[in-house]
């Protein structure tokens, strides 16, 4: 190798020049190609709302509805539920919802606008399973305590039928609460926040 | 006169090191002569890579990664793709086959210390290549689109979200939606078919290359370049191709007999390499009464439901892998092999394989609260086996290693002591037959059967001290 004659100082700086504009270059590829894996423009637009007519809804029945490709749950609470979930909190995490996600018109005990009808996202805060609605008391696989509510088969998290975890269990909040609002007495649509509460 | 092939291949070595790859890693390539039934899973392993290589992609040609053809495309190649349901099973099958491979050679590099000076590197080519297979089996089983690919994924995926700060907003961009959707089945089919695969070759390459150059370690953990004979050559080692490749060859056909039993026979395995929920399409408003990963996820699955914390959870699960990773640092025995290190290491390592046996079934039980417990202590041991090593293995009281590999006695040189045995353990009692004859039918002697199993677990004893 011939070393005589050798411009040290401009090797170094067209090395170091290079380096430099090569990593900006890297830098600002690196943007599209990382968020071209985010959401696209069609499935950030399809998150519409649903109607859900609750007309036909029986006392104690929990249907289901599917709203940004979530399961909704739209529950029907009795007297007796509700009574439960006013005097049972002993054991919740968090009974007054203050680290879990709901609108501002559900952010009350019971985490819905009216206490007879329930809605809430079915899906478990903990790692996305959607819980099974167990309504019945003290069932054989869940132990005598248990007050009728959700349970999710793949960790074992507990809710009550206000979607309130309870102590210990992996689930760190709430189920979440979607906006939602009344249209008429007997329909509902979620994924719009009620205008009405905020005024 | 030369003929053409001489001509050819003269031309070919001209401009191509062939034979100097050819013997620097086969011919001339010195491996311990001392290799037991544990060092087929090496090969083994490549050769599922292959098998699944091949069998991943004529599937490939017949499926479609869009959610709403893929599961029928599926069942299209199980029903009306020529032999599409022996590709799919070769395939399905090959991912368990795999992972019982990889947990097996893993376990052979924990007994004879493969993983200590000089060979860390290659523990950590193969850690990457256990985590890379991971997520390849684990991408692998979202393509189907069935219940238990549904639900299974959007659980592994929201491991991601437990991460403080940055978790929700990750998720989603692994997802790319927020629900497990079209898209993610679409970018799996891509991490599946083309970035893992080729992760996993380059680091394929890599271990072996590491290997090559440190060389094999052996049952009795002892480095066989250290006695060379005149020529240089390592006294205990034999090159590897004829020996090993002919040796590993039959442990294929052995092999191959197992997994096509499998394929033909039992390709769902009862539900665990193939599970019964995945029969049904997903459907996202409906989780199944009961979800558990494929089997081999199970163990540290488990560790994940010990923990009645998220953040905490998705941290000793992580946590489960790195610590082996860390394995070469952990243990501080000068030590390799277990057949000269001290009883407590080879107690440690029993309860180990238990604590991951006993948590890999846990993790296909629903989780009751019992059963949590049993988790929970278990877990304790797995973590306690790694975390305490560099304490426990610095107090081993070791045996006297050997300056060369001893000799195991074979099949043969063992035919002896089986028959001495079986003899101890029978007894022959004359029998009058209804025509007059005696004849003498072998019946089991308690007595002797008692004395044979005392002296093993006698010998087990002692082998643990």
């Amino acid at each position: 190798m011939i070393h005589e004659g050798v411009d040290n100082s401009k090797r170094q700086f067209l090395t170091t020049a290079l380096t430099v504009v090569g990593a900006v270059g890297t830098g600002y590829l690196a943007v599209p190609f990382l968020s071209q894996m985010q959401p696209s423009a069609k499935a950030m637009a399809a998150g519409a709302p649903v109607e859900v007519d609750i007309s036909k809804i029986e006392p104690g029945q929990l249907i289901r509805v599917a709203w940004r490709g979530k399961p909704v749950w739209v529950l029907s609470r009795t007297p007796e539920v509700i009574n439960v979930l006013e005097n049972e909190t002993a054991k919740l995490a968090d009974p007054n919802s203050h680290d879990s996600n709901q609108p501002e018109d559900s952010n009350n005990p019971l985490r819905s606008i009216k206490p007879e009808i329930f809605v809430a996202v079915g899906l478990c805060t903990h790692l996305g399973c959607s819980p099974t609605f167990r309504p019945e008391i003290a069932p054989n696989d869940l132990g005598p305590d248990w007050k009728g509510g959700f349970f999710c088969p793949c960790h074992g998290s507990g809710f009550d039928l206000a979607g309130r975890v309870y102590r210990s269990v992996p689930a760190p909040t709430n189920l979440d609460v979607p906006p939602y609002r009344y249209i008429t007495d007997t329909l509902i649509i979620v994924g719009e926040e009620s205008t009405e509460a905020s005024a | 006169m030369k003929n053409k092939l001489t001509e050819c291949t003269d031309w070919m070595l001209e401009r191509f090191p062939m034979s100097k790859l050819w013997n620097e890693h086969m011919a001339d390539y010195y491996a311990p002569k001392n290799f037991n039934f544990w060092y087929f899973f090496g090969s083994l392993a490549l050769l599922m890579l292959v098998n699944q290589f091949v069998t991943g992609i004529l599937l490939t040609m017949n499926y479609k990664p869009d959610a709403k053809l893929a599961f029928d495309s599926v069942e299209y190649i199980m029903r009306d793709v020529n032999w599409g349901w022996l590709v799919r099973y070769m395939h399905s099958t090959g991912a368990s086959a795999f992972f019982i491979i990889i947990y097996l050679h893993m376990f052979r590099g924990m007994m004879y210390g493969s993983y200590k000076k000089p060979r860390e590197l290659i523990w950590i080519f193969g850690m990457l290549l256990f985590v890379c297979l991971m997520a390849e089996a684990f991408m692998g089983y979202l393509l189907p689109w069935g219940q238990m690919s549904y639900w299974g994924a959007q659980v592994i995926i929201s491991l991601f979200s437990a991460i403080p700060v940055i978790g929700d907003e990750l998720s989603l961009w692994i997802r790319g939606d927020y629900v497990i959707s079209d898209a993610t089945l679409n970018r799996f089919f891509a991490f599946h078919v083309i970035a893992v695969p080729l992760a996993l070759l380059i680091l394929v390459f890599l271990h072996i290359v590491a290997l090559h150059e440190v060389g094999s370690n052996n049952p009795d953990g002892i480095e066989i370049k250290e006695s060379k004979d005149p020529w240089g050559k390592p006294v205990d080692g034999i090159p590897f191709h004829p020996y090993y490749t002919v040796k590993d060859i039959v442990g294929v056909a052995v092999f191959l007999f197992f997994f096509a039993t499998v394929i033909f026979y039992m390709p769902e395995m009862g539900g665990y390499f193939l599970e019964n929920a995945n029969f049904i399409p997903a459907d996202p408003l409906l989780t199944p009464e009961h979800i558990e990963p494929s089997w081999y996820f199970t163990p540290f699955y488990a560790i994940l439901r010990a923990v009645p914390d998220k953040f905490a959870g998705v941290i000793a699960m992580g946590g489960s892998i790195v610590v082996l990773f860390l394995l070469p640092w952990l243990d501080r025995c000068p030590v390799k092999s277990i057949r000269y290190r001290g009883g407590i290491y080879k107690k440690a390592l029993a309860l180990f394989v238990l604590s991951f046996l006993v948590l890999g079934y846990l993790g296909t039980q629903p989780a009751t609260p019992s059963l949590t417990i049993v988790a929970r202590i278990f877990t304790v041991i797995y973590f306690a086996f790694f975390l305490l090593m560099p304490i426990y293995t610095r107090w081993e009281k070791t045996k006297p290693v050997p300056k060369r590999v001893t000799h195991e006695p074979d099949a043969e040189e063992q035919y002896e002591a089986l028959v001495e045995a079986f003899d101890e353990m029978t007894i022959d009692k004359p029998l009058k037959t209804s025509w007059g004859a005696t004849a003498f039918p072998v019946s089991p002697n308690k007595e002797g059967i008692k004395h044979v199993l005392a002296g093993l677990l006698k010998k087990l004893k002692g082998s643990l001290e």
